[in-house]
Parts: structure tokens; C-alpha cells; sequence
């Protein structure tokens, strides 16, 4: 049986929980002073360290302690005075030890918010989701599964383990369980995540690309009947764009409506989330939880961050992205449904490049959430990564200015830099574009026009000049569009001695 | 070089000595560690003290070393002495076993720590010695290359972990040697020898590249005949080092100043009430008697003081050592380095590390992984590995109470000499309670020595004082060690060490 999403939440109410992990973007790992860059050759970015070879030890990255908590504070959370970092205990080949180092009960940073705007009935609606905690653990390295039919590691022929991954510093953002999203549980979901992006990319503690992993969400949805209690919450992994985000949530919320509406039951589970289908397979059961048998991690002292550095990284943080919006919607004189179209989006620091790139706020959201964001809709990709940048807004907008383009033909140019075109001007010289700005070939273009529609002519010449479009199409058609329709008209007026 | 009367001679030189001659060009550092070498070649059948005789990275290093002094370079104080590395140290490109069949055939690709410092110091590393698998014993009878015999008595253990190392230095195979001390790794091995071992303040040494058994106890120290040796030792290995978080960021006291100064006048000793009586065996007693007395005729203020959570050290430890073994000794999975089980292309990666750690432990260990593993389970953490956290913490207040009455603290390093082999194999609760009074320094993380007081009249074997000092009060260990036993050696007419029998 499946059940509409509409349906779900007409019977059930959903409770979110995410878990977002962060790369972040140290020169070097965690506890060693291996480079961190992705993509390298594998198992080159390794030391006795990271392999955790007998005898190694590890040796705390001052700068993932500052990043930690710089993104603690940008969290509204807590500092801890005094933590420590312990062992997770559990046997796999991509974790170099046997355990990880990661923190327990003792995290850096807990209690604090973020809040989110996402699109409600009546306009744009904040949800405040409070985090529980964020702490540091080092990532694994990278487990490669060749043979068998599904690419994991059940069914493989052999594994290949790249351990340049293993040691990077990772932070752990945890929420507290969100209720009472309702029907906007996907969009709270999703904005939270693209949120806490920003705020992140706004630390510059990241460069919090999804796609490349360094910032990945699991998902964690339960439902409920409005008078019973929460129930069994399942974990969705493999979530790695903001668009599957909300998917997942609305796959997971359905998936569950349609097994609890047949008498079922949920199973504490992980899930893997499948981007191309949109709908998640079992996981692990989590039903006997594995004892990880944590421990404080005895090869590295306390962290113990001094009050004074704490409240100087608070003086230094930068203007986080909710104030930044609230700047801009000012300086462009916007409305906030204006400014959440932009936000939704993803496009606000692509509009304010391109405003201080010189041109018009209202032409740069204009390109950006319209042809733009259709464009990037349509291919699937996030609006950042569609090959345009402000740079190249700003460069289209001045020839429009100069009456070199009009919109149409800048649509055209901006499809072939999608596709690849190196340059503006390429594109331009190599498709002939380009505005008709010779009169004579224009009058040319005119008198033929008028030749052909005779009786528009005498329409025009008796006062009718809103029958002046037609010609004025037909002129544009005949020159491919790259004629200025405004100066078509003037001409054509002036030709029939009624301008 | 054949062993001769002179290369005889050689190796029975206190460190210091040597050192003297090889920078006075009496003889060179080739002729030095080639007359070790002959003499492992010699005697080391029947004593098993090394598993791996570096000879030809031993003799390059002593040529540079002969070289430079040619050059008329001045070398550090030990420059061109032979010294024994315990197995748990890595060594670039030289196989580092711990004692264990799961690091079979693996060569490290760093030095130690340790090691750098070594080599810093023109220390001349002869090879790697026996001890028990992972450092896990107090007879070095858990090793799985055998064990190593104590040269006063080849039925008899040479203590343990590190029992590769004492019995080397007893057995004129090395003039230096490098021990790990978790729970008396050092200290009793050197007591049931009669050498000198100290177990430095936690931190003093850099734990990088040293094997971990448990992280939170484990310290690397000197090895030695002499006090004065040791020191030179300790000097040389002991400092900051940034790769060890838990590494001190303090000067090194003067641990030679102190062994030169060998001075007990007005300090004030303690007489452990709880490390004595039941358990001490007779002879053991009769001994640690007669060098408390010395120790007051030389000036000392001899007072007893109680400890009474020592008491609880032994439960607390082995909650605590198998917890931290358990999660240390995880990562000999056979995947990445040494001993692979059952990989037969069909078998699952569980499966393989399964039977790799199966195959590649011995019963020991595997013991200890368990109680460990169980310790930290979910349900059992608080009732014990917490509850032994809290006594570590009493026993470091009861050490912290009796430095504020006394500078040091003694004992017997051990309750008994040394046991016939095979005599406590099967029974571990005997076997643990070797170092009921060794356990309570690395518990609260502070330092002690061991030096022999003599043999004892029951038995005729080594007998080994433990002097126990604060944390980074490492030099006071030598002030009282190299009191009492320049005292004794005036007494007996020369050192303990030259009565081992010939072997």
C-alpha cells in the first residue's frame, strides 16, 4: 500500500532529528600534520598517525578546536570549560584503529538554536531547531568495494581501502528531535541543513560541498499520532544534496504512514537513501544496539578552552547569514517573500556578488532565481554550480545596457556557457550574435515588412499605432531577434511620417 | 674479532666507563660493540634475551660514532655504549615483534621517540629484547618466541614484562638497556636480576613509538648496572616531545647532579606500612631490613607511613590495564600489517580478524581483552572501569599525603625473588600479585627506582629496593639510589652484578 504525502500528515505527525557531520577545512588532519586535500592519489596523504600504526599517537589540530568552536558560537551553544575527547570502540577495516576518536558525554559545544524561514501558508514562517550538541571525532578512511552486484561490501570480490580520509577533522552537528513541523517537516529539514551550510561557509571553517562529502546529513524521522507518543525513529544515511534532503524526509514520512496505517511496526533502523529513486533500503537494524564501549581517550589531555580566547572568537565572528539577509533586504528595498524567493533559491551570495558586481539588485535577482534557477532545476544542479557566475551577469547586463544584447539573446548566451562556451564574448563572436544597430539594414528589413502587410501600413499611417507591433515582430523575426525592438519601432514610426 | 680476555673485560664496564675509554681513544666503539656482540653471540642461546641483533646497524652506527671522535668531535657522554631495546619500541626498518606472533614480519617506518633520542645521543642499539606479548607478564614466560632466562639461575624468570632487558644488562649482553614500565615492567625485572631500573614520572618520556599497552600507565626508562648509568640514561631519553600529548612541557630535573651527588643526609624516608608483612617472602624482608639501616646510618630520617588505598591499587589496575589493552591492541586486525589468518579469498573481513586475532594472541592477552572489553561494557563502565578511576585517584591522594610528611617512600620493589619457570604459569592472580608494589606509582603517575640490596640468604638470589618519589622529582631517586648503593658496593667490596655466576 502507499499512502500520499498529504495523507501521511493528515494522520501523523512527523518528528525530525539531524545529525549533520562537517569536514572541516583544516590544512592538516586531526591529530597529525597530513594534508587534507580531496581527490589526491590514494593513500598518499598518510603518516604513522592516521594509519594508526603501534605506537602512534595522536596530537590535537589547535585550529579544529578554534573552528569547533567558532561554529558553537555561531550555534548560540555552550562552550564546555573542560572536556575530553574518548574511544569509540568498533571493529571495520576503513578505521585504522579499531576505534575512533571522537567525544561522548563530554561534547565541546551543546544547547543552542538556529533559526530557519521556510515558505508557510502565510508566508515566510521561522522554525527555531535547537541543537544539542556539536563535537569533533575524525573521519574513516574510504572503503572501495570491487565485484558483486551492488558496489557494498556484501557480495564484493575485494576492498580497497584509501585511508587519505582517515584523521580529517570532523565536526558533528547534532539537533534536538523537531516536532510539530507538520506538513513543512521536508522544507524545515532542507532549510536547516542549507542554513547551517551557510553559516558555515560564512565561518569559512568548510567548503561544505555535499557532493564531495564534506558535509553529509543523516536524517532521522519518526511519526506519531497527534495524542500518542513519539514513535520508533528510523536513520536515513546517503543524503547528499539539499534536494534529497527534503526527499528523504517526505519518502521516509510516507514510507512510515503506509506501514503503520496496515498495523506495522517501525524497526530502529538505518536507512541508505537512493538519489536516483528518490526511496531509501534498510540498513543495519539497530535494534541490538552495538556497545561501543566508550572510554576516555587516554593519549590526549583535556581540552580546556580559556574563557578570554572563547570571548575573543566571539568579538571576531563574522556577519552570520540571518543578519547579512536582514541587511539586504533593506539595501535592495525588497519585501521578505522577495528576499525568501532568493533564499529558497540558494542564490544569496550569488544576487550580492553580483549587485557589488555593479548591477541593479533587481536585475540580478531577476537572472538568478528566474531563467537561471529554471535552468539548474531543469539539469538538476545546484544554482552555484551552473558554470555562471556574477562576474558574467554583470558583463551580460552592460551589454544589454549598450543595446549589444537584450534578454533573449542573453538567454542564448547563457545556455552555451552552461554547456561549456569559454567567454561571453566566444559565444557572441561564434553564434553571430549580437543586436542589429545599422539603421540601413534595419529600414531595409522595414520596408520589406511594410511591402508585405500593405493594409497594417495604412492602419499605421491613419493613427493606429498599436498596429505597429506586427511589423515591429515581423522585423524582429527576419533579423533573428538581434534587432532592438525599441529602435525598430522608432525607425518604422518615423518611416510612415508619424513619429 | 674473536672474544677475547680484553673483549671479556669490555663487557662487563659499567656504561659510563666505556663511554670514557671510547672518547679517550682507548678503544674504539667497533671493538666495544663488536665484543657485545660476540658475547650475545656467546651466551645468548641459553639466556634469550634478544630477538633481534641488529649487528650490522649496531657496528655502522659505533663506526660513526669512532669516526667522529677521529675527527676530534666532542660526543655526548655515552657516546659509543651498546645498549638493549625492549621489543615494544619501534625502530625504523627493524622488525618490532612486542613479543607477540601478530607482529610477525612487521618493520616499523619510524623511530621511536625514544629511538631519535637514542641515536641523538651516538647510543650504539645492539637489538630488540624479549619480553612478554604486549608487555603483558612478570616473567617474560608469555612471550611467543619463548622466554628469557635470568642469568643468575637459567630455571629461573627474569621478571617481566621487560626481561629481555635486565637479563641482557645481567648477562654482560648490553651495557645500557630500554624498558617499559605499565605495572613494574622495569622495576621488577631489574630487582630480580640486580640491576638498576627506574620507571621515570609519567610523561617524563615520550610515549611516541612506544607500543601501548595502556596509554594511561605506560612509561619508558633506563635500564642499568649502575645508578650512575641509568642516570646518564634517563638524561638522554627523558624531555618534551610534541608528538606525545601527555608528553610534560617541563626541564628535566638533574637525575645526574643527583646520582653524582648520592647524598640521604636530613631527607626524610617513608617505610610503606601497607608494601611489607604478609606476602614479603622472609628473605626479601631480611634484606630491605638491613638497607633501611644503612640508608639511616648514612643521615636519613626513617619514618613509616600508611598508604591505605595501596590496598585496592592491584583490583583498580587490572580493571584499568585491560580496558585500555583492549581498545589499544584492537588494531591487530591483520589488515594492515603483520600476522593475516584464514584470508582465503571466501572468508568475510570479520572473519579474517577474527581468526587473525585468534591465531596471532596468546592466552594472556586474549584474558586481558576480555576482562577489558567486559569492563567497558555498557551496564558494567560505572561498577568498574569508574569505580577504578576513583581509586586511582585515592591511591594519587594517598602518595600526595605522605610526600607532604616525607621526600621519598620505600619498599621492596618485589614480595619475592625470582620464581622457577613455569612455577606461576597457570595460576595468573599469582602471577599478577609480582607487582602489588610496583602497581601504585604508575597508578598515580609519579616515579621509582629499583637497585639491588643483595641476594637473599634463603635462596641466594637478587633482592631490589624500590625508592618512590613525586611526580617530576625523578633526580631524588637517584640521591638516595646512588647513596645506598655506593654504601653497599663499600660494604660487599664491589658491585652486587659482579657475583652473577659465569654463564
Amino acid at each position: 500500500m502507499t499512502v500520499s504525502f498529504e495523507q501521511a500528515i493528515a494522520d501523523f505527525a512527523p518528528v525530525l532529528g539531524l545529525e549533520v557531520h562537517v569536514e572541516l577545512g583544516t590544512n592538516s588532519k586531526m591529530f597529525c600534520g597530513c594534508a587534507t586535500e580531496f581527490g589526491a592519489e590514494p593513500n598518499t596523504q598518510i603518516c604513522p598517525v592516521c594509519l594508526g600504526l603501534p605506537g602512534s599517537l595522536p596530537v590535537l589540530n589547535e585550529t579544529a578546536v578554534e573552528s569547533t568552536i567558532r561554529i558553537g558560537l555561531a550555534l548560540n551553544c555552550s562552550i564546555a570549560p573542560w572536556c575530553r575527547f574518548a574511544r569509540k570502540n568498533y571493529f571495520y577495516p576503513d578505521m585504522p584503529k579499531d576505534y575512533q576518536v571522537s567525544q561522548y558525554d563530554e561534547p565541546l559545544c551543546t544547547d543552542g538554536y538556529l533559526d530557519v524561514t521556510v515558505d508557510g501558508p502565510d508566508g515566510p514562517h521561522i522554525v527555531r531547531v535547537e541543537i544539542e550538541r556539536v563535537h569533533m571525532e575524525e573521519d574513516t578512511g574510504k572503503l572501495t568495494h570491487t565485484g558483486g552486484a551492488t558496489g557494498r561490501i556484501h557480495g564484493a570480490d575485494y576492498s580497497l581501502v584509501d585511508y587519505n580520509r582517515a584523521g580529517i577533522p570532523l565536526i558533528e552537528i547534532v539537533t534536538k528531535p523537531i516536532p510539530g513541523t507538520g506538513a513543512l517537516a521536508p522544507e524545515v529539514a532542507r532549510a536547516y541543513v542549507a542554513e547551517l551550510r551557510d553559516v558555515l561557509r560564512s565561518l569559512e571553517v568548510s567548503d561544505v560541498r555535499m557532493e564531495e562529502g564534506s558535509l553529509r546529513c543523516d536524517v532521522n524521522v519518526s511519526l506519531h499520532r497527534a495524542d500518542e507518543p513519539w514513535g520508533t525513529r528510523s536513520e536515513t544515511k546517503n543524503v547528499n544534496s539539499l534536494r534529497s534532503v527534503e526527499r528523504a524526509v517526505r519518502s521516509e514520512i510516507e514510507r512510515q504512514a503506509a506501514v503503520l496505517r496496515e498495523g506495522g511496526r517501525i524497526v530502529q533502523e538505518t536507512r541508505h537513501f537512493h538519489e536516483d529513486t528518490g526511496r531509501s533500503t534498510p540498513g543495519r537494524s539497530k535494534e541490538q544496539a552495538e556497545d561501543y564501549r566508550y572510554f576516555p581517550e587516554p593519549d590526549l589531555v583535556p581540552i580546556a578552552p580559556d574563557e578570554q580566547w572563547i570571548e575573543q572568537l566571539r568579538a571576531s565572528l563574522p556577519e552570520l547569514p540571518s543578519v547579512k539577509r536582514d541587511r539586504l533586504r533593506e539595501a535592495w528595498g525588497i519585501s521578505a517573500f522577495e528576499l525568501q524567493s532568493v533564499v529558497n533559491a540558494g542564490a544569496v551570495q550569488l544576487v550580492e556578488e553580483t549587485v557589488l558586481g555593479g548591477v541593479d539588485p533587481s536585475a540580478a535577482r531577476k537572472w538568478w532565481t528566474g531563467t537561471l534557477l529554471r535552468t539548474a532545476n531543469e539539469r538538476g544542479v545546484e544554482l552555484a554550480d551552473l558554470g555562471i557566475t556574477p562576474a558574467h551577469i554583470a558583463q551580460i547586463e552592460q551589454y544589454i545596457a549598450a543595446g549589444t544584447l537584450n534578454d533573449k539573446l542573453a538567454r542564448t548566451v547563457f545556455d552555451a556557457l552552461i554547456d561549456g562556451a569559454e567567454s561571453i564574448d566566444a559565444v557572441i563572436a561564434d553564434q553571430g550574435l549580437g543586436i542589429v544597430s545599422d539603421d540601413s539594414s534595419l529600414l531595409a528589413a522595414i520596408d520589406a515588412a511594410l511591402a508585405e502587410q500593405p493594409d497594417v501600413a495604412e492602419k499605421i499611417r491613419a493613427g493606429k499605432v498599436q498596429a505597429a507591433g506586427a511589423i515591429v515582430g515581423a522585423v524582429m523575426k527576419a533579423t533573428k531577434g538581434q534587432a532592438d525592438a525599441a529602435r525598430v519601432r522608432t525607425l518604422l514610426l518615423e518611416r510612415l511620417g508619424v513619429a | 674479532m674473536t672474544s677475547t680476555p680484553m673483549a671479556a673485560d669490555l663487557v662487563r664496564q659499567d656504561a659510563r666507563t666505556l663511554a670514557q675509554a671510547i672518547a679517550d681513544k682507548e678503544v674504539s666503539a667497533r671493538e666495544v660493540t663488536q665484543a657485545y656482540l660476540d658475547r650475545i653471540a656467546a651466551v645468548d642461546g641459553e639466556v634469550h634475551a634478544y630477538l633481534y641483533v641488529d649487528s650490522d646497524g649496531a657496528l655502522a652506527a659505533a663506526d660513526s660514532v669512532d669516526t667522529r671522535i677521529a675527527a676530534g668531535e666532542q660526543l655526548g657522554p655515552l657516546a659509543g655504549v651498546p645498549l638493549a631495546l625492549k621489543d615494544i619500541l619501534t625502530m625504523r626498518g627493524v622488525p618490532t615483534t612486542c613479543g607477540s606472533r601478530i607482529l610477525e614480519g612487521w618493520r616499523p617506518p619510524y623511530d621511536a621517540t625514544v629511538v631519535e633520542r637514542l641515536r641523538a645521543a651516538d647510543i650504539i642499539i645492539l637489538g630488540k629484547t624479549n619480553m612478554d606479548e604486549f608487555a603483558m607478564g612478570s616473567s617474560t614466560e608469555h612471550s611467543a618466541y619463548g622466554p628469557t632466562r635470568n642469568p643468575w639461575d637459567l630455571e629461573r624468570i627474569p621478571g617481566g614484562s621487560g626481561g629481555g632487558s635486565a637479563a641482557a644488562l645481567a648477562a654482560f649482553e648490553a651495557a645500557l638497556a630500554i624498558g617499559t614500565d605499565t605495572g613494574g615492567s622495569i622495576r621488577q625485572p631489574a630487582a630480580v636480576t640486580g640491576t638498576v631500573g627506574v620507571k621515570p614520572t609519567y610523561g617524563a618520556v615520550s610515549r611516541f613509538g612506544l607500543v601501548a599497552l595502556a596509554s594511561s600507565l605506560d612509561q619508558a626508562g633506563p635500564c642499568a648496572r649502575s645508578v650512575l648509568d641509568a642516570a646518564y640514561l634517563h638524561a638522554a631519553i627523558a624531555g618534551h616531545d610534541s608528538r606525545d600529548s601527555t608528553s610534560i612541557h617541563a626541564p628535566v630535573p638533574d637525575v645526574v647532579a643527583a646520582a653524582t651527588r648520592a647524598d640521604v643526609r636530613g631527607l626524610r624516608i617513608g617505610l610503606v606500612k601497607q608494601l611489607s608483612g604478609a606476602g614479603y617472602q622472609e628473605g626479601v624482608a631480611k634484606r630491605f631490613g638491613q638497607a633501611v639501616d644503612v640508608l639511616a646510618n648514612l643521615g636519613a630520617e626513617i619514618v613509616e607511613v600508611s598508604c591505605p588505598n595501596f590496598e585496592y591499587a592491584l583490583a583498580a589496575y587490572y580493571l584499568i590495564l585491560p580496558s585500555e589493552a583492549s581498545s589499544n591492541l584492537a588494531r591487530f586486525d591483520g589488515m594492515r600489517y603483520g600476522l593475516r589468518a584464514g584470508d582465503d579469498g571466501e572468508r568475510s573481513v570479520d572473519q579474517v580478524m577474527s581468526m587473525t586475532r585468534e591465531a596471532g594472541f596468546g592466552d594472556e592477552v586474549k584474558r586481558r581483552i576480555m576482562l577489558g572489553t567486559y569492563a567497558l561494557s555498557s551496564g558494567y563502565y560505572d561498577a568498574y572501569y569508574g569505580q577504578a578511576q576513583k581509586v586511582r585517584r585515592l591511591i594519587t591522594d594517598d602518595f600526595a599525603a605522605a610526600f607532604d610528611n616525607v621526600d621519598v617512600l620505600i619498599s621492596p620493589t618485589t614480595p619475592t625473588t625470582a620464581f622457577r619457570i613455569g612455577e606461576k604459569i597457570d595460576d595468573p592472580l599469582a602471577m599478577y600479585l609480582n607487582d602489588v608494589a610496583t602497581i601504585p606509582v604508575n597508578l598515580a603517575g609519579n616515579c621509582a627506582i629499583s637497585i639491588p640490596i643483595g641476594l637473599s640468604p634463603s635462596d641466594g638470589l637478587p633482592v631490589g629496593l624500590q625508592v618512590m618519589a613525586p611526580a617530576m622529582a625523578d633526580d631524588r631517586l637517584y640521591l638516595v639510589g646512588g647513596a645506598l648503593e655506593a654504601a653497599l658496593n663499600d660494604a660487599w667490596g664491589h658491585p652486587l652484578i659482579s657475583e652473577v655466576p659465569e654463564l
